[in-house]
């Protein structure tokens, strides 16, 4: 009796995954009949004139998420080490926590907060980066507004930065201390015994860590709606507005003009459920090859 | 390099043993090098401390004005004036209703995973992926969904969609953590229920369950916590409301917190703002308290169970 309401749930699980990719599929197919996969590479995106394509908004998913991973990768690790490794228990007791409430969090507040108090801050900060990195094509001429990519990529990078620094203090805290103390005794200093014994033995679990962390950044909606800009352009530059996936359908939905319109939101959001299903994947296969256990805040993480 | 350091680094040099220890003589750099790896892996923990500071400070000073008593029991009068009593409450019946709904489902599988199936299940297997699968889906995704599955043969945007969009938010995490507090349940516990002939159902309603409550609680908690600040879910299913009025009737649009914030930001009216922040605040603050006693809770029962 028991094991039949637990197989139900479970059940109940599998179903509602296939009947969301089954519904998605069935709501974008106005605009999969009418684009095919062209809408992959298409760039113009005009509802008025019942044309849609997804190319700047996988352009720009791809380049806020790539930034947030850029900075939020050696930083997380580098929390993780901190954690893991150079603070005391106390202060890792402590410190770890407030790191995870960073994930507690919702969107909205990040997107609030990154419209009134980081657009501004970027906006300051462009013409600095643009002075001193202006060779490199990604900080082009500074914008006026400061609503950019780039505001784009470093809330990304906050939101996701405490799953990876979490997921690598509890994988460098699986390294066996023998080891550690072994590598210690032969003469080695800290950074040594990082470098040659944690991250090697653990790197295939970080990369599952940034995976998910990846992931993450990829699909988020508001946070990112508020400080992009929704602009469909593709732009060389950081400091331009741009438009992601999952921001397009959070800023558009609501005055979606037409069915077809509505359909490539969906279109939009099978692109989501596909890649999401490929970085979720993806961080389980590399995780299970080392076994390991993402026991972390309580699985909320 | 000292030889050690060769060792360490993994270098594919043969280790002698009986070479003689010699001074390498870059020892002062090596130490260097620790210490700035050391100084970089602090400057980043603080880093992140100080983010978390900075957005709770940004969005409490902004946000504590606002706050008072009529704020949390008062309905919003016109666009800016008044309090958000009807969203407050519209955000509790919505995460409610999706909680009650989440809780079964989520810890009869985590159940499922730990009781029934055995370690090498293949179906369990498939269950932890589709759990995996769920939990990593964008929640606009998820809000997609049920537009196309509740509110398109409905014809009306309802709280009742954004319970079961926010359902699907919580399950893979209740899930989880049912079956993360289920396995500390001593083996010894069930072994001792089983020389007695009791049931399994018996054993995992009056000797499982019991032990694992505080925990599966905690973990509860922090999935509503997670789902209360939901907003990507509400804005496409739960968006159109009447925002003045206290509602109770689900099957219809319920003015909800996140979407206060995300309508009012824009809005030309500085009070508007400041009621947004205000909200903002509230929901911050009730997110944190939450997470906070969830984890100290948590920390608790699982050095009870360890026990």
């Amino acid at each position: 009796m028991l094991f039949a309401l637990c197989a139900l749930a479970g059940l109940l699980v599998v179903v509602t995954l296939f009947d969301l990719v089954y519904q998605l599929v069935k709501d974008a197919t106005p605009a999969v009949s009418r684009f095919g996969f062209g809408f992959l590479g298409h760039t113009t995106w005009k509802p008025g004139f019942n044309i849609e394509g997804a190319g700047a908004l996988i352009y720009g998913t791809a380049v806020s998420s790539a930034l947030a991973l850029g900075l939020a990768t050696p930083l997380g690790i580098a929390i993780g080490l901190y954690l893991s490794m150079i603070a005391t228990p106390r202060v890792r007791a402590t410190v770890g926590p407030l790191v995870e409430m960073l994930a507690a969090v919702p969107s909205i507040i990040y997107g609030f907060w990154g419209l009134v108090v980081l657009v501004p801050f970027v906006k300051h900060l462009e013409p600095g980066l643009h002075d001193a990195l202006g060779f490199i094509p990604l900080f082009g001429a500074p914008s006026t507004i400061g609503i950019s990519v780039l505001s784009a990529g470093i809330v990304l990078t906050v939101m996701i930065l405490p799953i990876i620094s979490a997921l690598s203090r509890d994988l460098f805290l699986t390294v066996p201390e023998e080891l550690k103390d072994g590598a210690a005794a032969l003469g080695a200093t800290s950074w040594e015994v990082i470098r040659g014994i944690v991250l090697p033995s653990t790197a295939s679990g970080v990369g599952a860590a940034v995976v998910l962390g990846l992931g993450r950044a990829l699909g988020e909606a508001i946070a990112v709606s508020f400080v992009i800009g929704d602009v469909n352009a593709i732009h060389g530059s950081l400091f331009q507005p741009g438009s992601t996936l999952a921001e397009r359908i959070a800023n558009q939905f609501q005055g979606a003009l037409n069915n077809l319109h509505l359909a490539a939101m969906f279109y939009c959001g099978l692109i989501l459920v596909v890649i999401g299903m490929i970085t979720s994947i993806a961080a389980r296969a590399i995780a299970s090859r080392f076994d390991v256990n993402r026991t972390l805040g309580g699985g909320v993480l | 390099m000292s030889a050690a350091s060769r060792l360490v680094l993994g270098d594919s040099a043969p280790f002698d043993p009986t070479a003689p220890l010699t001074a390498s003589g870059n020892l002062g750099r090596r130490t260097m090098v620790d210490r700035i790896v050391r100084v970089i892996a602090t400057a980043a923990a603080l880093f992140a401390v100080a983010m978390l500071v900075v957005v709770v400070y940004g969005v409490f000073v902004r946000g504590v004005s606002s706050l008072s008593l009529s704020f949390a029991f008062r309905n919003p009068q016109g666009l800016a004036g008044g309090g958000i009593f009807n969203y407050l409450l519209g955000t509790i019946e919505v995460v409610t209703l999706g909680a009650v709904i989440a809780l079964p489902i989520g810890v009869l599988t985590g159940l499922y995973l730990t009781e029934f199936a055995g370690p090498r299940s293949r179906v369990a297997g498939f269950l932890k992926l589709a759990l995996d699968v769920m939990q990593g889906l964008p929640t606009i995704v998820v809000g997609l969904f049920i537009y196309g599955l509740i509110v398109i043969p409905q014809h009306v945007q309802s709280g009742f969609a954004a319970s079961i969009a926010l359902a699907i938010v919580m399950v893979p995490l209740m899930a989880r953590a049912s079956q993360e507090v289920l396995l500390l349940v001593p083996g010894s516990l069930r072994e001792a229920a089983d020389a007695l002939g009791v049931n399994r159902w018996r054993t995992v309603l009056t000797v499982i369950l019991p032990s694992a409550v505080g925990g599966i609680a905690t973990g509860a908690i922090l999935a509503i916590a997670r789902a209360a600040g939901e907003t990507a879910p509400v804005l496409i299913l739960d968006s159109i409301y009447n925002p003045s009025q206290t509602t109770l009737d689900i099957f219809h649009g319920v003015p909800t917190v996140p979407m206060l914030i995300f309508t009012s930001v824009e809005l030309p009216i500085p009070e508007a703002v400041a009621r947004a922040w205000g909200a903002a605040l509230l929901l911050m603050l009730m997110i944190l308290i939450a997470n906070i006693g969830a984890r100290l809770w948590l920390a608790r029962t699982r050095t009870k169970m360890a026990r």
